[in-house]
């Protein structure tokens, strides 16, 4: 025998999963709902995004060699913060914003707390929230769909939280992404494909996206403005940042619970607060802060959701 | 569970074929779980084929027997394939494999007579199973004589033809070509125990081994089992064929289980039947580096070199030896080991099957935490590991886990999951 041999503890085999190939499928999962902003709110959507995602993976290599850490930018996980941060924007921002956004992200959302899966609240969702306190005036103007002159109208969820009735727009509009909204958010068709490759490619389960958005129907059905079980939960699941909030950034594997249960009570809770916060609270979505509420709760969570050990009741 | 890819392909045709005899065999004295055996030979002793060369006085043991008929050259330290290194008996073949048919119990010349094997007692059974070392040849090595009496009664018999391991095939052969024996000895084995239902566990990827305990006329139960990693483990066989688990920190018998794999089955028929003591075992020699894999009936003590050559000339220069199945065998440092009673497969990686993969922070997947067959958290148990909390790792049920290692199979991060639940589970029985 030439070679020495290597020794390691069992098992000698390897699915061959690893964590940056997850992290660019889901980046792929993400790219029919970029196009579709792109085509809905015109190119200051694609400059957006592409400073979001390059300004991310740049802080994230800047802060690694920095801390004399590895450098790891191409795993895919700073270009995905980058690339969720950019979807959560209006689309008409300066192009300072994005950049900010990724680099606060990076930095204050993953990298103080030691990289990627040592973070407790989602990276993107720090960055959007920390730039809604910041430049609430950027954050909340956006534009009308397929009107490149940059006209802004309000959200529908805005809309309907100042009492207004805004103007009609179908369900099938609204699932095409005909209204005003954030540059990844609105097409919910191009959003839905992405989930279903992920779904079917097993990088996400059910638990999760279902739970939550079947809890924010149902409560918002329930507590309708013309009285108990008149509420137009159609509308609430089809406007906002739901799906792309539910299927795409609470189904964050760092940030959520492990098990299927803790997934299922997660889903849940954030379901209930995105409800409260659209009926009741002062902002018109409730995503964001949903999920990193629940970011918080997932260690709790987890300690009383773990599976029943073999042999035990 | 997971379907693993098999890899069977390259050995399940192979009938098993007999090597000649080596020149040296090297018998280490510690082949069970139990205590340690004591050499009853001295250096320059004349040996025979299947005479006792090392036995204690302990309750948890089996005596060890020669494999050749030589010389014992010398008790030294070898090269272990699970402990490292062991003492082990060297004995020098005469090349005549000279055996005394009067070794074990009964003292019949020859072959037992299906009517003289019908009057045996239980306890004839047991002691002759005993006096041919016979253990648990799954990788357990459990000694057999023992689970042949268990404490209190028991009421089924699994027979484990599982094999869920991927590459190894040894047991499917076996059951292919011995079908017969086994029954005779499932039939043994079934009388120690009064059992009332006796079933043989066999996963649907073995369709000749089922289609062969089919056309045998039997009593027993013959369970085909959807072919899914780690099936073959004890307690998810129990689970898997009556529905039932065995409660936490308790064994099979205390809900009236007994599991045997095929192969231990096979060497009880020997014993009793054939008057042969456990001397040696088939073994499944793999490897896409290999000219002729094959499956081979191999005397115990034999080096794995000469069970590796065996097979042809090497393709390639391989990376890796591991002993037993890819997922739960133990890498070896030498091609030096000998084949002890639980070698079931010599499994040789080259770069094609086997890369190293950097370890990455966990990213929380949970991949680990469905796939656990025993309910556990491995990724929490590797973080409190790592940070020396070996009461947090008790919490996230270090203790239970049984090493299958489908944790750190799927895990993407590739993280040390098993070894450090091997640790834990070392710190924690401090």
């Amino acid at each position: 025998m030439k070679n020495r041999l290597i020794v390691s503890v069992s098992p000698h085999l390897h699915k061959g999963e690893s964590t940056s190939r997850i992290m660019w499928m889901v980046v792929i999962s993400l790219v029919p709902a970029g196009i579709a902003g792109v085509v809905i709110f015109g190119l200051n959507s694609l400059w957006a995004i592409m400073l979001g995602v390059i300004s991310a993976v740049i802080a994230e290599g800047a802060l690694q060699a920095l801390t004399r850490r590895k450098i790891t930018i191409l795993d895919g996980s700073a270009f995905l913060t980058g690339l969720l941060l950019a979807y959560n924007l209006p689309p008409k921002v300066p192009f300072w914003l994005p950049v900010v956004g990724s680099f606060f992200a990076i930095a204050i959302g993953k990298q103080v707390f030691g990289g990627l899966g040592q973070n407790i609240f989602n990276p993107a969702l720090v960055g959007r929230v920390f730039l809604m306190a910041s430049w609430p005036k950027y954050m909340t103007e956006f534009t009308k769909p397929l009107n490149y002159d940059a006209i802004t109208s309000a959200t529908p969820l805005a809309l309907i939280k100042e009492g207004k009735v805004f103007e009609n727009i179908s369900y099938l509009g609204l699932f095409l992404g005909k209204r005003g909204g954030c540059i990844g958010e609105v097409c919910i068709l191009a959003l839905l494909l992405g989930a279903l490759f992920l779904l079917l490619k097993g990088y996400i389960s059910w638990h999760i996206p279902v739970t939550y958005i079947f809890t924010v129907g149902l409560f918002t059905y329930i507590f309708g403005p013309k009285g108990l079980f008149s509420g137009d939960w159609l509308f609430h699941v089809l406007n906002g940042g739901l799906i792309l909030g539910a299927f795409f950034m609470a189904t964050d594997y760092v940030t959520s619970p492990l098990t299927w249960k803790g997934q299922i009570v997660f889903g849940i809770g954030c379901g209930l607060l995105t409800a409260i916060i659209r009926l009741w609270g002062g902002y018109p979505e409730g995503v964001s802060y949903a999920i990193l509420m629940m970011n918080g709760a997932a260690p709790i969570i987890d300690r009383y959701t773990r599976n029943r050990i073999y042999g035990t009741k | 569970m997971i379907k693993l890819k098999e890899h069977k392909s390259l050995t399940e045709n192979k009938p098993v074929e007999m090597m000649s005899l080596p020149p040296y065999v090297y018998i280490p004295l510690s082949q069970h779980l139990g205590k340690a055996c004591e050499p009853v030979v001295k250096v320059g002793d004349s040996v025979f084929t299947g005479q006792v060369i090392a036995t204690v006085q302990a309750h948890v043991y089996a005596p060890i027997h020669s494999s050749l008929s030589g010389k014992v050259v010398v008790i030294q330290n070898w090269p272990h394939p699970v402990l490292g290194r062991c003492k082990a008996i060297v004995i020098e073949s005469d090349g005549i494999d000279k055996t005394q048919d009067t070794c074990l119990t009964g003292r019949q010349a020859g072959h037992r007579t299906q009517t003289e094997v019908n009057k045996l007692t239980p306890e004839q059974i047991k002691k002759i199973v005993f006096e041919a070392g016979i253990v648990g040849l799954g990788g357990a090595t459990f000694p057999t004589h023992i689970k042949l009496t268990p404490p209190r009664p028991v009421d089924t018999l699994i027979i484990n033809g599982a094999e869920c391991e991927p590459y190894l095939t040894c047991d499917y052969r076996l059951m292919i070509e011995k079908t017969g024996e086994i029954l005779s000895g499932l039939e043994l084995v079934a009388r120690c125990l009064a059992v009332k239902d006796v079933y043989i566990a066999i996963e649907d990827n073995k369709p000749q081994a089922i289609e062969r305990f089919r056309t045998q006329d039997t009593r027993f139960k013959i369970k085909v089992l959807k072919s899914a990693y780690p099936q073959g483990g004890e307690r998810q066989l129990i689970k898997n064929i009556l529905g039932k688990e065995v409660p936490q920190g308790k064994l099979p018998f205390d809900i009236g289980v007994v599991v045997h794999n095929v192969a231990t089955i096979f060497a009880i028929y020997e014993a009793v039947y054939m008057n042969k003591p456990l001397y040696e075992r088939v073994v499944t020699v793999t490897g896409s580096c290999l000219a002729a894999p094959k499956n081979i009936l191999a005397r115990i003590g034999t080096p794995i070199k000469a069970l590796i050559d065996f097979c042809g000339p090497l393709l390639e220069e391989p990376l890796k030896i591991i002993i037993g199945g890819p997922m739960m065998g133990i890498a070896q440092y030498t091609d030096q080991v000998p084949v002890i009673k639980s070698t079931s497969g010599i499994i040789l990686f080259s770069q094609k099957e086997f890369v190293i993969r950097q370890e990455e922070f966990c990213i929380r997947c949970g991949a680990c935490v469905r796939e656990c067959p025993a309910g556990l958290m491995p990724c929490l148990i590797n973080l409190a590991s790592e940070r020396e909390m070996w009461q947090q790792t008790k919490t996230y049920g270090a203790p239970d886990c049984m090493e299958c290692g489908l944790c750190d199979f799927v895990c993407p991060a590739n993280r040390r999951l098993v070894q450090s639940i091997k640790r834990a589970k070392l710190e924690l029985a401090k």
